[in-house]
């Protein structure tokens, strides 16, 4: 299926001041990059005249033609494995997964290829490819359209995992990627498209490998990425009402993991909650969670909690509810963290 | 009349049809070949050069088996029997192109001007890939089937969209035509009309599987009508016409004309690897009857009747075939060097802190079980 699941709103240029949505900075990022870069080609299914299905890529293939920004025959493994050759031979090609399920038959691409050569090659063989693709929950998506895959990634050396939380940083991240000398999936959380932001759009500010405090707080740390940033912020504020002093931090960057960040966090609050949306069983909290066990676990006052999907098959639009992370759910953690235990 | 066809679809189909029976410039006996089809023989220098680089591969062949079998290589998949498409593909090449190889295609690799030692790198088991990619425009071997196929459209389509005068050649199996990325290859490189040769060692057998459980299709050539791919039948054991057939799809690659794929008919005369036991899966009497058909002997032949080739010159190479033998045991036989830090290299253009801190782990392990130093 390749049909939009949701009313795809048209992405448009940040006019001034005015509020911007994600998938228009995106696109702003995109045309950017084209402009500056002439080694710049974007490619995939539907990217060209249509616009992508989120219109993430609208307008480009008008204003930078059919030689820089075209659509390709439906076959994922297909435009993964073109762009390793085509970064091979100089250009630096950002590609789009249709929706996090469809880059399925491109894992063979990815694993085997694009996140070795450099190493294989002895570092002779750079590929500069970014591989966008929305990805996880909330958008009422019938079933293989909502799938949060970052673990496949991030367990595979080699490549850069990001993805944005605010439609500012998908601007920031994307422009990085873009330059980054290594492959990067570049995951789009489809749920925040159209979350909007007044921001000067710039590339300006925390590095590709960093993580950033996005809600400063003392008590404890909800470690959060992509479309779950918005949710624990919301639980942060909630939190104020019981007198939770609650830090948020936005990894942006999956792997590398910026320890240094979201452990000195942890040390000063000593208490943690790791929150997404893909399967808790091998997901990347459990990840974050023994590497600040091993780190800080003398600063812990609680054992580090996830906020995650349960683990089930991604369940169908009228369930969706259920099965996501919300602000209550991370409330109700942050109430399990063993407050009455001398919190000194 | 109406018609149902949309944009693009044609109803001519009959220019892509391959030929029934294998193209071939010279015959088994080494006479002129009976179907040569639009094909001319190569001049003469280039069949003393076919001739010359299936001699000095077969020899690093077999002394790449030999050395396997003595432990000093971790594998090889030799490609005897299949050496005139080795030397015939590498050779067509121009040097501006690039070969997309695959693990069985160290011959073509060493044809195309890789040093022995870089070649044989992998498969040595000191680090994936010995050579610079870049220096003799070749690819890491590629062990994943079909995989290359994509890599080579991609290289050819950048190509075309930078306005390069440079195609790619990529060489497959005939099992590796059952995976998906063949297909979705030769679709890709029809569609953008990406400057690429698809050049398919049938051998008869991926591992042990034979082609008729492989393809119900009458011919792998056949398959290229189905993408709009036009495609050529060879004889895979004539180096001629292989040389003959990969050039002319360099050259409608190189004039715009998109890619060609071909399949070449030949037969591997050992097993797999030095791991595979070809007795289980084909009878002797098979080997046998391919073994008359050398390449080799063929090709000799021909040069031979035609006074191209005198017993001197045959002496004098197969002189230069041993120095290359010996070369090769002296390299595989010297103690391999390897440093372990290096596995933390080149994962990222500069290595991660997690990395920086796993290689100083291991790097102090390694000290602790050496000891202090003397």
């Amino acid at each position: 299926m390749t049909t939009a699941v949701s009313p795809a709103q048209a992405a448009s240029p940040p006019a001034g001041s005015s509020p911007v949505t994600m998938a228009a900075a995106l696109n702003q990022a995109l045309a950017d990059s084209l402009a500056a870069d002439e080694r710049v080609v974007v490619f995939g299914e539907d990217v060209g005249t249509l616009g992508g299905v989120f219109r993430v890529t609208d307008g480009l293939a008008a204003r930078f033609g059919e030689d820089r920004v075209f659509d390709t025959p439906l076959a994922e493994s297909g435009i993964v494995g073109t762009a390793i050759g085509m970064a091979m031979n100089g250009l630096v090609p950002v590609v789009e997964m249709q929706f996090d399920a469809f880059a399925y038959p491109a894992f063979e691409q990815v694993t085997s290829h694009l996140a070795k050569l450099r190493n294989r090659t002895r570092g002779r063989l750079a590929l500069p490819v970014v591989i966008r693709a929305p990805f996880g929950g909330g958008i009422g998506g019938v079933e293989h359209h909502s799938d949060s895959s970052e673990a496949y990634y991030t367990h595979t050396p080699g490549l850069r995992v990001v993805t944005p939380g605010t439609p500012a940083d998908a601007y920031r991240l994307l422009r990085q990627a873009i330059g980054c000398p290594d492959p990067v999936i570049f995951l789009e959380p489809k749920r925040r498209y159209w979350s909007k932001e007044t921001a000067v759009l710039t590339a300006e500010g925390p590095a590709i490998d960093r993580a950033v405090v996005r809600r400063p707080g003392g008590d404890v740390t909800l470690i959060a990425y992509g479309g779950m940033v918005a949710t624990a912020l919301e639980a942060a504020e909630a939190a104020v009402e019981e007198d939770w002093d609650v830090e948020v931090i936005d990894l942006r960057s999956l792997s590398p993991l910026d320890d240094e960040t979201v452990a000195q966090s942890v040390r000063r609050t000593g208490r943690a909650i790791v929150v997404h949306e893909a399967a808790g069983f091998g997901g990347y909290g459990a990840e974050v969670a023994a590497r600040l066990t091993e780190q800080c676990f003398h600063y812990l006052e609680a054992p580090i909690l996830r906020v995650a999907g349960f683990d089930v098959p991604y369940p169908p639009p009228h369930l969706e509810r259920f099965h996501l992370p919300s602000t209550d759910r991370i409330l109700d953690a942050i109430g399990r963290l063993q407050w009455e235990d001398g919190n000194a | 009349m109406t018609t149902l066809a949309h944009p693009g679809e044609t109803a001519d189909t009959h220019s892509l049809l391959p030929s029934g029976t294998p193209l071939q410039l010279i015959s088994h006996d080494g006479q002129p070949g009976e179907n040569p089809g639009g094909l001319a023989i190569p001049a003469p220098a280039i069949l003393r050069d076919l001739h010359r680089h299936m001699v000095l591969g077969r020899r690093f062949d077999t002394q790449a088996t030999a050395l396997t079998k003595q432990g000093r290589l971790a594998v090889y998949p030799s490609s005897r029997g299949q050496d005139a498409c080795q030397v015939g593909a590498a050779l067509a090449l121009r040097d501006q192109d690039w070969l997309f190889p695959t693990y069985r295609d160290s011959v073509a690799i060493l044809t195309r001007g890789v040093p022995a030692e870089e070649t044989l790198t992998l498969l040595r088991g000191d680090w994936h890939c010995g050579y610079d990619p870049y220096q003799y425009r070749v690819a890491p071997q590629c062990t994943p089937l079909a995989t290359n196929t994509l890599h080579a459209v991609g290289l050819a389509h950048a190509a075309r969209l930078r306005r390069q005068d440079q195609a790619a050649l990529v060489l497959l199996g005939d099992g590796a035509t059952s995976e998906g990325d063949t297909h979705e290859a030769l679709n890709f490189a029809a569609v953008w009309k990406a400057p690429v040769v698809f050049l398919v060692q049938n051998n008869g057998y991926a591992i042990s599987v034979p082609l008729a459980k492989q393809t119900a299709a009458p011919t792998l050539a056949a398959k290229g009508i189905g993408y709009g791919v036009p495609a050529l039948l060879i004889d895979g054991n004539d180096a001629a016409v292989v040389y003959a057939a990969v050039r002319a799809g360099i050259e409608r690659a190189a004039s715009g004309g998109g890619p060609t794929l071909i399949e070449a008919i030949t037969y591997r005369i050992e097993a797999h690897t030095n791991a595979d036991d070809a007795t289980r899966y084909r009878a002797s009497d098979e080997v046998s009857a391919w073994l008359r058909r050398d390449p080799i002997s063929r090709l000799e032949a021909y040069l031979k009747s035609g006074g191209l080739l005198d017993d001197a010159a045959s002496a004098t190479l197969a002189a230069a075939a041993e120095r290359l033998a010996e070369d090769v045991r002296q390299q595989m036989n010297a103690e391999v060097s390897v440093d372990p830090a290096e596995m933390f290299e080149h994962v990222y253009a500069r290595p991660t802190a997690a990395l920086e801190r796993q290689r100083a782990a291991l790097l102090a392990e390694i000290a602790e079980l050496e000891g202090p130093a003397s």
